[in-house]
């Protein structure tokens, strides 16, 4: 599930990145006056933990296959949701940084749907009113699954989104959607019964672990619920003004908004498609001068919104040109690469 | 386990590729963050069609593996292990996005085609340069140069000891999935009745060992606060370096070098 | 000077699941010993030890280290007195380098920099770390670790040093550099081991434990020799003492 940088425009990884980065804050500033020093080691370990389990497989019975952990709702149940908004974040950095899973432009993206959703709003709002203050095997196996279940779906559907709202895909987004949510369908259910059966187990063996502190110490509903409507009041004016910015402000200095703005648009789905590519075509700081890009023959509607400038500028010279120019580029690289490592020896 | 494995060996790898001392590996770790960065948003504002015009930046990773003494290998591997579902994704433009743009003799090329190559080259190009970044810098030095950046001191102590900590317990589960292997007499994962007593018992294990590690912290004096080395500040070289970069993708940005390239060599200028 | 001694009297200590791992433990040791703590797995070791530095309080009876009762209000004074080698160093060290390792003590003392670089420093090379010092722990063999986490311990300047299974890993290279540096120290030492062949080496008095108790206490030789006493706590006698069949004939 994790989102990849060159499957995301500039705009949606950064309005993610700055909503994951104000989230992080708030989560950090919470788990510092927690004055909770045991926590310090914890999280890390625990962060390890669950990146190293991240790698096990588990074998699914009847099928060949097999799933493993993503681990946001363990974590949640184990830490509370800022400790483990926190740690996902954390593992999700070291995977960008040393496994390119996602990138550094996704890891906003990546830190909201597999952090932010799972640690704020599946836990809180899932397993902990289904598990209540006193756990049982069977409410603890229904609200794991519930959560990551429900967490997995939201996460996937906001892959979808903001792979459409980047526009670098051409997948219709109900397509998209039709391909994303079956398949994490199956993927929650695993992950949620791990989940299940582990904290099944510690529950069994060691229930100090999980009783008192994960319910006393995490935050009642009501400042999560803050933080929820903070953060997206703050995602929608970060995109909101980004994306304002971006459409009507296409050389930095005309400051006058069109008669149409985001919301009118958000009514039909090609519509947003339409208007965002229209963003991702501005906020691009030149016009695209050679290949000129402007058709989708899937979305109509987006040609006429965008097309100003006639396709195609079919023009073989230009073509040949491009592809003689890149060869030799490429060439070009070779031999200064080697150049480059000759001279660095030395 | 053939997972767990490769993800510790590679792990290993790229820490001790981060070990070594060149040009690139002495400059401050705080400058290759801020550039890297860059670079990926240039990359990534590029046009959904641009292709040519994007290969120039491949420069950059070049330049720097060169200068870093990077192998391609492990990078070539990584970039293998990723690229299958984005390349997936990236095949459907192609079908869904069959406007002809260009013409290259007598073939027409679509723009799916088009955006497929540049998710592509994209997907190339923001890959080796994070990996180049950790390959160049080590996770510490990142992490000095993140807490400098602004990033919150609990968030930056977070990443440092998850991965300290990641060293020792993929090499711990590595050992319990072998032992489990053995005795399983398969080697296709672990079976659903052993799903949660195998990974609640490393989680016990993992808790106990926090438990210990904070006491061994305790026994230092710790009292909430875990000190940091803040990383070194600019000099010249560094200043210099990030300029040239940015003056470099500013270039590629704004003019495309192989189009004006292949102009004068196939006499488009006339 | 009275302030490095160790005094235990009718410890009891039982876990929060019910194990009672010390049972009624008393003991005295003096400034400048060099006591070993031997005895099967499970006897009672590692609790024993989480006694000395407030890691753990007895359920019952008091520790008293220099004349200081062990007690919320002292901790802060104890640790700094006593030093704590744990187990396992990977537990230690926890920081992301050598440096920062060994430097994370007197930092937290509240050393100025500059003494905390010399500290840092001296006791790197004391433990002959020093060309480690930039390397993640992670990075480290088994007995480059030990002696990181000795320098780190070192570095807070401890009167009283406390060892669990210092020389458990390691080879017999590594064993021996590790006995001979123990050897320069002239602190307070608590050693508690599998090894009886260090024991032989390191301490002149050897505490022999049991189900949490104290099965014998004197003198190493004297211990090691008394065959009933090691077939009781479940020990064997150090190989350096065992008749050897082969040079026995000749
Ligand atoms: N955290 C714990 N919770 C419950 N019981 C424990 C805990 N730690 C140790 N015990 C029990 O206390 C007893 C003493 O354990 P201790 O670790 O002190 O033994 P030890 O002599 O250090 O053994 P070893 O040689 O294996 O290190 C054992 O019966 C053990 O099972
Ligand atoms: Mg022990």
């Amino acid at each position: 599930m994790h989102m990849a940088d060159a499957l995301i425009s500039p705009v949606v990884g950064g309005t993610l990145w700055a909503a994951t980065a104000g989230l992080a804050s708030y989560a950090a500033k919470k788990v510092q006056s927690d004055m909770d020093e045991q926590k310090v080691p914890l999280m890390g370990v625990l962060g390890a933990f669950v990146f190293a389990s991240q790698m096990i497989n588990f074998t699914i019975p009847g099928t060949g296959s097999s799933g493993h952990i993503g681990g946001g709702v363990l974590l949640a149940i184990l830490l509370g949701p800022h400790a483990a908004f926190l740690t996902i974040a954390s593992i999700l950095t070291v995977q960008a940084l040393f496994f390119a899973d996602g990138g550094l432009l996704a890891l906003g993206c990546n830190i909201f749907n597999m952090g932010f959703i799972p640690c704020y709003i599946a836990y809180p709002f899932i397993y902990k009113p289904l598990v209540g203050t006193t756990p049982s095997q069977r409410r603890i196996m229904l609200g794991s699954i519930t959560a990551a279940v429900v967490g997995l779906q939201l996460g996937a559907f906001s892959v979808v989104l903001e792979t459409f709202f980047s526009g670098i895909s051409a997948l219709p987004f109900s397509t998209f959607v039709l391909l994303m949510q079956p398949i994490h369908l199956a993927i929650g259910l695993i992950e949620g019964i791990i989940t299940a059966v582990v904290i099944g187990f510690i529950y069994q063996e060691a229930p100090q672990i999980i009783q008192p502190k994960a319910f006393n110490q995490s935050l009642g509903a009501t400042s999560i619920k803050k933080v929820v409507i903070v953060l997206f009041i703050l995602a929608l004016i970060t995109g909101g003004a980004l994306s304002w910015f971006a459409s009507s402000n296409p050389d930095g200095l005309e400051w006058s908004i069109s008669g149409t703005n985001g919301e009118e648009k958000l009514q039909e789905t090609d519509e947003i498609h339409g208007f965002f590519a229209e963003i991702q075509e501005k906020v691009a700081f030149l016009p695209d001068y050679n290949f000129k890009a402007t058709s989708h023959p899937t979305a109509a509607e987006e040609t006429e919104a965008t097309s100003e400038a006639a396709w195609p500028a079919v023009d073989p010279g230009t073509s040949v040109a491009g592809l003689v120019g890149s060869v030799i580029t490429l060439i070009l690289a070779y031999f200064i690469g080697k150049g480059l490592q000759v001279a660095a020896k030395r | 386990m053939i997972k767990l494995k490769s993800t510790w060996l590679d792990l290993r790898t790229i820490d001790d590729l981060a070990a070594q001392n060149t040009f690139i590996h002495s400059l401050n770790s705080c400058t290759k963050l801020v550039t890297t960065l860059a670079f990926i948003l240039f990359v990534t504002s590029f046009s959904n069609y641009e292709v040519t015009s994007l290969i120039p930046l491949l420069f950059y990773p070049v330049a720097l593996m060169s200068l870093g003494n990077l192998p391609y290998k492990p990078i070539a591997k990584r970039l293998l292990l990723i690229a299958p579902f984005i390349v997936f994704i990236g095949l459907l433009n192609p079908i869904f996005d069959k406007a002809p743009i260009a013409k290259l003799g007598p073939f027409l090329i679509t723009g799916g085609w088009l955006s497929f190559l540049s998710i592509t080259i994209k997907l190339l190009l923001t890959v080796t340069s994070a990996l180049i970044l950790v390959a160049t810098t080590g996770m510490n030095s990142i992490c000095s140069a993140m807490a400098q950046i602004g990033v919150p001191k609990p968030i930056v102590i977070q990443i440092l000891f998850m991965y300290r900590y990641l060293h020792v317990l993929l090499e711990e589960f590595l050992k319990t999935n072998q032992a489990y292997d053995l005795r399983s007499f398969k080697t296709t994962g672990i079976h659903y009745k052993a799903w949660g007593s195998l990974l609640g018992q490393l989680l016990l294990r993992t808790m106990d060992r926090a438990q210990r590690i904070y006491q061994a912290m305790l026994c230092r004096g710790f009292d909430g606060k875990v000190p940091l080395r803040s990383a070194a500040s600019w000099t010249k070289k560094e200043y210099v370096y990030l300029l040239f970069c940015l003056f470099f993708f500013l270039f590629c940005r704004f003019i495309n070098i192989p189009q004006t390239l292949g102009r004068l060599l196939t006499g488009g200028f006339q | 000077m009275s302030h490095h001694t160790i005094d235990l009297t009718n410890v009891f200590y039982t876990y929060p699941d019910g194990t009672t791992a010390l049972r009624n433990l008393s003991l005295h040791i003096g400034h400048g010993e060099a006591v070993a703590i031997v005895g099967s797995n499970g006897s009672g070791k590692t609790t024993l030890l989480s006694h000395l530095n407030g890691v753990l309080f007895p359920t019952e009876g008091a520790v008293n280290i220099g004349g200081y009762p062990v007690v919320k209000e002292t901790l802060s004074h104890i640790r700094r007195t006593v030093g704590m080698i744990f187990q396992n160093p990977d537990d230690q060290l926890f920081m992301p380098t050598v440096y920062d390792d060994v430097a994370f003590g007197p930092l937290n003392l509240g050393y100025p920099p500059l003494e905390v670089e010399k500290r840092v420093m001296s006791v790197l090379k004391t433990v002959g770390a020093y060309a480690l010092k930039d390397r993640p722990p992670y990075r480290l063999s088994g007995g480059q670790k030990r002696a990181v986490a000795i320098a780190a311990v070192l570095a807070m300047d401890p009167a009283i040093l406390v060892m669990d299974e210092p020389t458990a890993a390691l080879d017999p290279l590594a064993r021996r550099k590790l006995i001979t540096l123990l050897h320069t120290f002239s602190h307070t030492k608590i050693i508690a081991t599998h090894d009886l062949d260090m024991v032989l080496d390191l301490c002149k008095r050897t505490i022999v434990l049991h189900n949490g108790t104290i099965l014998a206490d004197g003198p190493t030789l004297e211990i090691f020799r008394n065959k009933l006493i090691l077939e009781q706590a479940g020990l064997e006698q150090p190989f350096s003492m065992q008749n050897c069949p082969v040079c026995s004939k000749s």
